[in-house]
């Protein structure tokens, strides 16, 4: 199939709609506002709703009401857009609901700037909320895998009953490059079995519901989210490692960062500084078993971690994976400012100078 | 082959379009590009501006602080990137606007008087068709008959008759450098 430009955000956008889609909830924020704005357009033209909600906490709880009712349902913003969601992403993990969250992430904390940041990686993978729950956590590090992820976004949902966040930055949200419309796998869904649809002589009533006055209800209940937590763990890591074979240095990155090393691993090797990727890409669950693996390789003498973060968030589960088998160290910027080819060189090489 | 370009200028001029432009012929030509724009609350009178790639091989960074090629249509343009252009690479300005010069002396300055041509050619819009054919000509990365069938896509059906004068631009931009 031919390529086309599309721009990151339109691209999802499109990708939702060709993975299911039944209904998109949103309100308006930079730099993930191209999103809304296609499906405005295209959903009702393939017979789908669209609303903009009168905030992000109206639209997750409509999500939430769409996902009861056995809808594909969606959402997206970015970071303090994602902040206000948070309890309505406790609320649907609650009560089993599966749905697709988007976050094009800004800089922060706070109002923050309109830049790209990486700075909600806590908030996206230890879940946001209140309780105790975790959201299957995407990063796509270009708009191919963006769409390629979408369907895939959709069809985990269904799979475990779970909300989905798809983690990428504003940089992914606002850039073009060529994407070719795949053909992605559709998985075995379960039954919908559970939505609130009518009775139509069931004979029992389907409730949806995240309110346990019972302590040993609600203890059983979180024992069957950590179960399905530990299914997720077990059969969701997917991660990336590039030129890792015969690492000296080993980059972490997600998202942007991940493809800015891309070129860094090039300069440091035309240096003879041997040089590889790991890109997680689901950050939760997070690949410990890969990572791990890899820092014990006998070639492998430091971990350098970069983010687009002010301290590195990633790098907790960077550390606890590695775990003191080699020297991990941090490069990163916040506020909107994306690191630089340069400065990921030069912070690759004083990681390997510390470490000898 | 790797281009790494910036085109800035003010919002309006048209230097996103010829982004745009040369990312969409260089994915008809087989190459991996990126595009990407500044998209910050610019300040009128300001730049905006936006990062191309054009390589043979998968693009790793969408963005760069050393560009191979800057095309300023603007002054605040040129005084923000002119220090960051690599050493041998080029600096295209649109000299109807810009009035300084470029100071660097180890790289290729190259004066289109982009305005100006495209109101000779009959069209003041057409002054990126002007720019991108300069650039097509200095560097020689694209196949001008890309453009030209790119053109004739852009302007299908009811705007076709825009075509000849887009490409006439177009042509005398890849003139103004030869």
């Amino acid at each position: 199939m031919a390529k086309e430009l599309w721009k990151g955000n339109e691209a999802i956008a499109e990708a939702a709609i060709r993975a299911g889609c039944d209904c998109f909830f949103g309100y308006p924020i930079t730099p993930q506002s191209e999103v809304p704005e296609y499906l405005s357009l295209h959903m009702p033209q393939h017979g789908k709703v669209f609303v903009q909600a009168e905030s992000e906490v109206a639209a997750i709880n409509m999500v939430y009401g769409a996902a009861a009712s056995g809808m594909r349902a969606m959402t997206s913003s970015s970071s303090p857009g994602i902040s206000l969601k948070q309890e309505g992403i406790s609320y649907l993990t609650a009560s089993e609901l599966p749905c697709v969250i988007v976050n094009c992430m800004r800089g922060g904390p706070g109002l923050g700037t309109i830049q790209p940041g990486q700075s909600d990686y806590y908030q996206a993978t230890r879940g946001g909320g209140n309780g105790d729950y975790r959201t299957i956590c995407l990063a796509p590090c270009n708009i191919q895998e963006a769409v390629d992820l979408m369907q895939e976004a959709f069809d985990i949902a269904d799979t475990y009953r779970n909300p989905v966040m798809v983690l990428m930055d504003g940089l992914t949200g606002q850039m073009m490059e060529p994407i070719e419309w795949r053909e992605i796998p559709k998985r075995e869904l379960p039954a919908k079995d559970w939505a609130t649809t009518g009775k139509h002589g069931r004979d029992h009533t389907n409730f949806i519901n995240s309110l346990y006055m019972v302590p040993e209800e609600c203890d059983a209940h979180n024992a069957h989210l950590l179960e399905k937590c530990a299914l997720m763990a077990e059969k969701e890591v997917r991660c990336e490692a590039v030129k890792c074979d015969d690492a000296e240095i080993v980059i972490t990155a997600y998202g942007t960062p991940a493809r800015i090393a891309l070129t860094a691993l090039d300069v440091l090797r035309a240096e003879g500084v041997k040089a590889g990727l790991f890109r997680p890409i689901t950050l939760w669950p997070f690949p410990e078993k890969e990572l791990h693996t890899l820092a014990g390789q006998d070639s492998v003498k430091a971990v350098l971690d970069v983010e687009m973060s002010a301290g590195g968030q990633m790098i907790d589960d960077i550390r606890l994976a590695v775990l003191g088998q080699k020297p991990v160290s941090y490069y990163g910027r916040a506020g909107g400012v994306i690191p630089t080819v340069e400065e990921i060189v030069e912070a690759a090489k004083k990681a390997l100078k510390e470490a000898e | 082959m790797k281009k790494e370009i910036i085109i800035s200028g003010f919002g309006g001029q048209g230097g996103l379009a010829i982004g745009k432009n040369l990312a969409e012929a260089g994915m008809a030509e087989g190459l991996n590009v990126t595009w990407s724009p500044s998209y910050g609350p610019e300040m009128r009178g300001g730049t905006a501006n936006c990062s191309v790639v054009l390589s043979d091989k998968p693009v790793g960074s969408p963005v760069f602080i050393h560009p191979t090629e800057l095309i300023a249509l603007n002054e605040p343009s040129l005084a923000k990137f002119e220090s960051g252009v690599l050493p041998g690479g080029i600096i295209f300005v649109n000299s109807d606007v810009v009035t300084d010069r470029v100071q660097r002396e180890d790289l290729t300055a190259y004066y289109i008087p982009c305005s100006q041509i495209a109101d000779e050619v009959g069209n003041a819009k057409v002054s990126n068709m002007v720019m991108l054919g300069a650039y097509v000509a200095a560097t020689k990365v694209l196949n001008p008959e890309t453009i030209e069938s790119m053109i004739q896509e852009m302007f299908a059906g009811p705007k076709a008759k825009f075509i000849p004068l887009n490409i006439e631009a177009f042509r005398r931009g890849m003139a103004a450098v030869q």
